[in-house]
């Protein structure tokens, strides 16, 4: 893992058209807002628990246009989307969604956890986000529940034609 | 005949493993006058892949609101994240023209578009608009006096209020009102509106587990016999992971984790087992028979 905390910022490795890619982004438009009050941080619950993960840290490492340290990093995948920071943003950043955005962008360079890819082709096989096994199906008949509706995930592949992240998930027999 | 109609929205995780909480949501809302159309070839809500891909979020859900167009049904769904989801994708294509093009480009190849004639709402704002809280006291016949419980709501039923709206994230008062319409007492704890950590299992289970055991925590302070949810991945977080936490950090709770539906369906006279309780990981034996017990 990166180690986003202890060292120090070098003038080359900045970015300054970073934080116009972001703004340019839905949820990332009031990135620069952001005057550092660090609201976000002390409010997130994640960062209570987690040595590295501090919403403020990552918002003004954007703001510098620290790319590859902000993409590289572990640490961006922490957050629990609980939108606790967004909602009481004094600036209305909309915090959680600055960091989709980033996520977003760490996708596009290779970066980010197994259980999305698993997700996404559990998705694109069946719609649904989990491989729900046969025996559950069975058992439903058994507790008085209806079948389960089945998927199309045939329908659900044609609308999903041309979304980059799919390049990232490796298709059946392949 | 039924006075409210809605295309019932299941999602992935519930039929993935929280049956309990269906049976028994199915069970009351068929009492209060709620009818339930299943509704076909639904996928993920699209919220799990967020954060890696914002327009494949956008297109899952889309694709389920343009479904729901064309049975001209409103969706319920049991899980805040879906109804949180479908809720911010229905009000973001309304308004951004450009946005719903792009979009219906994507569903036009499966013969679909979205039009924005349809409303997604989570249970509780069913209960809550539509079955309406004079209806649920009414309904309630075996009055649960006798419990101490901890409301949990969890995160994407109140957050963010731009998309949710019906409830106050900082001080939150539905789930409240509807477990006290049962007659529980719904206790006050520190960190109420918390967050459960189930999005960070899988990426860090430490921190995850460490946000779960500091609730479990809060409301074992307060001497709450047992916590409601209406979420099922905080269900998931507490019921399943109870043991798990107790053992890993060397504390006591047993302290049942209830769908708010089956809290409902006890004060409304049901079967204990009609409710499901028997799928519940952390034993919930204890206040079943104080409930009965109540009843000699």
């Amino acid at each position: 893992m990166t180690d986003t905390v202890e060292k120090s910022i070098k003038a080359s490795e900045m970015e300054p058209s970073f934080k116009y890619e972001i703004s340019k982004m839905h949820g990332g438009e009031k990135l620069m807002r952001c005057f550092q009050c660090g609201t976000c941080t002390s409010d997130c619950p994640v960062a209570r628990f987690s040595d590295t993960y501090r919403p403020r840290q990552i918002i003004r490492m954007a703001q510098l246009g620290l790319k590859n340290r902000v993409l590289d990093s572990d640490t961006l995948w922490l957050c629990a989307a609980c939108f606790t920071c967004t909602d009481r943003c004094p600036q209305d950043v909309e915090v959680a969604s600055v960091i989709r955005v980033l996520r977003n962008l760490a996708v596009e360079q290779g970066h980010f956890p197994q259980v999305f890819k698993d997700q996404a082709t559990c998705i694109l096989e069946s719609g649904y986000a989990y491989k729900i096994p046969e025996l559950r199906l069975k058992k439903r008949e058994g507790l008085g529940l209806p079948p389960l509706p089945k998927g199309n995930p045939e329908s659900v592949c044609k609308t999903l034609r041309g979304v980059g992240f799919l390049k990232h998930i490796e298709k059946k027999g392949e | 005949m039924a006075e409210h109609k809605y295309l019932m929205f299941l999602g992935c995780a519930i039929p993935y493993r929280v049956s309990a909480y269906e049976i028994s949501a199915r069970k009351v809302l068929e009492k209060l006058g709620v009818e339930l159309v299943e509704m076909p070839e639904f996928n993920c809500c699209g919220l799990p892949l967020d954060p890696v891909s914002h327009d494949m979020m956008l297109i899952l859900a889309a694709r389920n609101l343009a479904l729901a167009e064309q049975k001209g049904l409103n969706i319920i769904t049991l899980c805040p994240g879906c109804a949180g989801t479908l809720k911010k994708v229905n009000k973001m294509l309304k308004e951004d023209k450009a946005l719903c093009e792009k979009i219906n480009c994507h569903l036009k190849e499966a013969g679909l578009e979205f039009k924005g004639t349809v409303d997604a709402k989570h249970l509780m704002q069913v209960l809550l608009e539509d079955v309406g809280l004079e209806r649920i006291k009414g309904s309630v016949v075996k009055p649960l006096k006798m419990l101490k419980v901890a409301e949990h709501n969890g995160c994407h039923i109140l957050r963010p209020k731009e998309f949710i709206g019906f409830d106050d994230p900082e001080d939150p008062k539905t789930l409240k009102t509807m477990i006290e319409a049962t007659g529980a007492t719904c206790l006050d704890y520190m960190d109420e509106t918390e967050c459960c950590g189930a999005p960070s299992v899988g990426v860090s289970d430490k921190v995850a587990l460490q946000l779960a055991r500091d609730k479990l925590n809060h409301i074992k302070v307060v001497d709450a016999e047992a916590m409601i949810t209406i979420c099922p991945f905080c269900h998931i977080m507490y019921d399943t992971n109870e043991l798990r936490i107790e053992k890993m950090f060397n504390e006591g709770y047993g302290i049942p984790i209830l769908h708010y539906p089956q809290l409902l369906g006890l004060a409304m006279g049901m079967n204990p087992k009609d409710l499901a309780f028997d799928e519940l990981r952390v034993n919930a034996s204890k206040i079943l028979n104080k409930v009965c017990e109540s009843e000699k």
